[in-house]
């Protein structure tokens, strides 16, 4: 089988072979390759589905409801009205004569039955093709119902999953600005781009609690429309998932006048960096003080559990494949932490910036590529003799495969990873997968011999 | 409570399904396409469809599971998709070089009106498909039927291809297992095996999405059935198709094409539809049945004597695919259980019908619905009303179990959270012991944890 996809050769990179750093990203995936992404509706359903009190229906044939229902673990402290699925269903009559009928009798019936706080209508493909104006049944509703009901312009092949953010952050956009600010302190701001897999947001608001600074609204982790519509009054926009957020946080800026800074979660560095880049922002000497009191304390319990866990880790190899690359850094810089090298990073939807950075972090030898393919990846895996990989649902099995630990930092992860706490949890699943000794009985270690295990 | 929206009264809905027993029809069509050896299914439509599909079966299986996309655009959805899908083929066969190409349709390839006959067509006219390399095709729109359908609609596309009518006829069995798991159809096959009757099965996913621990990444695992198999099923004495829904479709497709005779049975779980299964296939090839079958049976039916006391009467709630759910329905029935409530997402004419016939005249006040707003919010509604001992469906089933404090029984696609389904069969003899040891497995830790503990028991 070809090593990789001709039309791909300048989407794959390796650190200190090549002359010029030129890597193709931000394309269209060749058509017919086996590629691992997915598309707009897919991108805004994940960034809206953890707001927690709203009603979300995706207007569409069955399918695209069925696939997203329930997949992401993102925990909610109250409602959770967003775990169910709600789908127009729509039929071959539908698609003849159009959807918009259905699709008003089925928000009028859902928001009758649950009095939602808002209501997300995701358009899928075919709305956009039969020309459903989902717009005006939004409008109609709302009128009607006395809550925002918004059109999320996500049909699937308007683009990629960047752009249902993108959707989806246009969406939010219309509800922020709509509630009351004048109980919110100057120490404010909005946590942007964090989802509350496996309880992070609880995790990351504890931090900012102990800091003194308030939080406003949760986008959209934990979120509710409440909050969300009085975010405009925060006074910074603490901006992690950047390929989800940073839209959002622009458009903010833009409008409201509020500045936003870039943080990551993951990993020691990165998450005490986000807190003191946000108490710095503040220019609060006392807040600075409770970061680095509080940061201390963290890092004073958690680094020998880390040590434990780096002394067996130190030297073993890492793969990294995540959609977004702004979690790539982090990933990075946590493994390098656990003593580990990471040989392959790369991502779905990185640009160029993104992989610049990941070339400048990363070692001589390292592959980085972009919209990579599981024919690829399991070569590199192969040539680069990982110990552990590191991505989503669809890589999983294929580590597994050939023999290789695995750890989920996708919507599966069962742990919380973000915070001081999660890279003890992250060390310890990389560790539990890695030295797991299942491995020692694979072809990988020790050929296809039948010889009794000893 | 997670599903605390729900309420016990049922209200009418005509527009809204809430909580889908189904999905739709390309993910069915690429399950069976996976049932072809060095095939590589291909989704006509946006990215995203291609791989939610991908994930799922990964998420059911556990296994690495490969599928191309046309990766539409916006571009696409204006001019079709035509260039999409002859680019496709080109990379899909100078990259990763299958033997067959199965392409389905999506929503949206179907309602721009792409022609795949003609595109399909235009690729072979224009060389971009190998000497002796294939690309087949079936219509998948997800606005019709459920994933049930697409399984169907490519099985059928399996016969429209490849059987060939003039291939020598033979004493071989055509055999259309419907949609089960790998380790139905390993089942299916090793019974005819024993059976000492020459079958060839499509779609065969067994050694596909049950692929053993080899240290390599096999981008096209050993099962499948092959293209020249397929071919010479035109020439087989007669075909079986298991269950209706599944694999009526295909059973006529062959007889039209190639003169088969064929017969569509309901699925062969329980002992009285794989009685009627075994007896079919023993009278087509003219063989006796060997002891060993005749016991495996027999121990069936002694697990049954020896428990039945444990089911008599229990009340059972099913959801999932309706030929699964028939004779799921007869094999309760048989073991003096009670199916109250039974739903399937899938439209299927007839449904109501078969239940009824294969509860053979009990349990007059089941209540059964298929299609339109027949989901699970439905059959939670119906619990709440009344509950029932033991719940059976898929996955998304454990909601409600937890939420009403039944015991659940995980039987049907998808299953996201337990492993099993792939390498235990719930068809024949031995899949229905697995079957009632589960229900039993549950029906009892229930006792166990409920009983006062004067009367806990030891010996049960």
């Amino acid at each position: 089988m070809a090593d990789i996809l001709r039309e791909r050769e300048r989407q794959v990179y390796r650190k200190g072979q090549q002359q010029a750093f030129q890597l193709d990203c931000e394309k269209q995936s060749v058509a017919g390759s086996v590629s691992q992404r997915a598309c707009v509706f897919c991108g805004s359903r994940v960034v809206l589905y953890p707001i927690a009190d709203a009603l979300h229906i995706v207007h569409g044939p069955i399918g695209c409801a069925s696939y997203t229902w329930d997949i992401r673990g993102a925990l909610s402290s109250g409602p959770e009205l967003h775990r169910l699925s709600f789908s127009t269903d729509l039929q071959e009559m539908n698609v003849i004569q159009g959807g918009e009928k259905k699709l008003y009798a089925a928000l009028c019936e859902l928001i009758d039955a649950h009095s939602p706080k808002a209501a997300f209508v995701y358009a899928t493909c075919i709305v956009g093709v039969i020309g459903d104006d989902v717009e005006a049944v939004c409008k109609r509703v709302s009128l009607e119902k006395g809550i925002p009901v918004l059109a999320v312009h996500s049909e699937g092949f308007k683009g990629t999953k960047k752009d249902g953010y993108r959707a989806a952050c246009d969406a939010l956009l219309q509800i922020v600005g709509t509630g009351p600010v004048d109980d919110i302190s100057p120490l404010s701001i909005n946590i942007l781009g964090d989802f509350n897999l496996a309880g992070e947001t609880w995790t990351i608001r504890d931090y900012y609690a102990r800091m003194g600074v308030q939080v406003v609204s949760c986008i959209t982790g934990d979120g509710r429309i409440d909050d969300i519509r009085r975010a405009h009054g925060a006074a910074l926009n603490v901006v992690q998932c950047s390929g989800s957020m940073t839209y959002l946080a622009k458009s903010m800026r833009e409008k409201y006048g509020i500045p936003f800074i870039r943080v990551s979660y993951f990993g020691v560095e990165d998450m005490s960096k986000s807190l003191y880049d946000v108490a710095k922002h503040f220019k609060d000497k006392e807040m600075l003080a409770r970061t680095q009191g509080m940061v201390r304390e963290e890092l004073q319990r958690i680094m020998p559990l880390i040590a434990d866990y780096r002394r067996v880790l130190e030297g073993k190899r890492a793969a990294i494949y995540v959609g977004g690359a702004f979690k790539a850094f982090s990933l990075v810089s946590a493994l390098r932490l656990l003593g580990m090298k990471t040989v392959m990073v790369g991502s779905q939807t990185g640009n160029r910036d993104d992989y610049e950075q990941l070339r400048e972090l990363c070692d001589e030898g390292t592959i980085i590529a972009d919209d990579s393919n599981p024919l690829e990846l399991s070569s590199f895996l192969e040539e680069k003799d990982v110990d552990v990989f590191i991505g989503g649902v669809k890589e999983r099995p294929i580590a597994y495969k050939l023999g290789i630990g695995f750890c989920d930092h996708n919507h599966e992860r069962k742990e919380a990873l973000a915070g001081f706490e999660g890279m003890v949890n992250f060390a310890r699943e990389v560790h539990s997968s890695v030295m797991s000794p299942v491995w020692q009985l694979t072809p990988r270690k020790r050929g296809n011999s039948l010889e009794v295990v000893k | 409570m997670l599903l605390r929206h729900t309420t016990d009264e049922v209200l009418e809905r005509n527009a809204l399904t809430v909580n889908p027993a189904k999905t739709c029809q390309p993910i069915g069509a690429m399950y069976a396409a996976l049932g072809i050896h060095n095939c590589l299914p291909h989704s006509h439509g946006s990215q995203g469809c291609c791989s939610y599909h991908r994930s799922t079966l990964t998420r059911h299986y556990k296994e690495p599971v490969m599928a191309a996309t046309s990766s539409f655009t916006e571009g696409a959805s204006v001019f079709g998709g035509q260039a999409n899908l002859l680019q496709a083929i080109t990379t899909i066969f100078g990259v990763y070089t299958p033997d067959v190409i199965a392409v389905h349709t999506t929503c949206l390839s179907e309602t721009i009106g792409d022609d795949l006959v003609q595109i399909i067509n235009k690729a072979v006219a224009e060389g971009k498909v190998p000497e002796g390399k294939h690309v087949i095709h079936c219509n998948t729109p997800s606005y019709q039927g459920s994933h049930v359908t697409g399984f169907s609609n490519m099985t059928k596309a399996m016969v429209t291809y490849f059987a060939d009518p003039a291939a020598e006829k033979t004493n071989q069995v055509t055999l259309f297992p419907g949609w089960v798991e790998p380790s139905d159809m390993r089942e299916l096959k090793s019974l005819a095996k024993e059976l000492g009757i020459d079958v060839v099965m499509y779609p065969d996913t067994s050694d596909v999405l049950d692929a053993p621990q080899t240290g390599k990444h096999e981008f096209y695992p050993k099962g499948g059935t092959t293209v020249e198999q397929i071919k010479a099923s035109g020439g087989s004495i007669a075909s079986i198709g298991l269950g209706p829904s599944g694999s009526a479709a295909a059973v006529e497709e062959l007889r039209k094409k190639c003169g088969v005779a064929g017969e569509v049975m309901e699925l062969p779980i329980g002992l009285q539809a794989t009685d009627k299964f075994i007896d079919r296939l023993r009278t087509i090839a003219g063989v006796s049945v060997p002891d060993s079958i005749t016991d495996e049976r027999g121990r069936l039916l002694d697990m049954i004597s020896d428990m039945h006391q444990y089911v008599h009467g229990k009340r059972v709630a099913l959801f999932g695919d309706p030929d699964q759910l028939v004779s799921l329905t007869e094999f309760l029935n048989l073991l003096d259980m009670k199916p109250v409530y039974i739903v399937t997402g899938t439209p299927t004419p007839q449904f109501e019908n078969r239940i009824r016939a294969a509860l053979g005249g009990n349990v007059p006040e089941a209540k059964i619905r298929a299609g339109a707003q027949a989901d699970m919010y439905l059959i939670h509604q119906w619990l709440k009303q009344e509950t029932v001992d033991v719940l059976i469906g898929n996955t998304y089933g454990k909601y409600i179990a937890r939420d009403e404090n039944i015991p659940f029984v995980r039987h049907g696609f998808p299953i996201l959270d337990r492993v099993g389904h792939s390498y235990f069969p719930t068809v024949g003899y031995k899949g229905g012991m697995r079957l009632l040891e589960k229900i039993l497995g549950v029906l009892m830790d229930r006792q166990d944890r409920d009983a006062p503990e004067e009367s806990f028991e030891l010996v049960m």
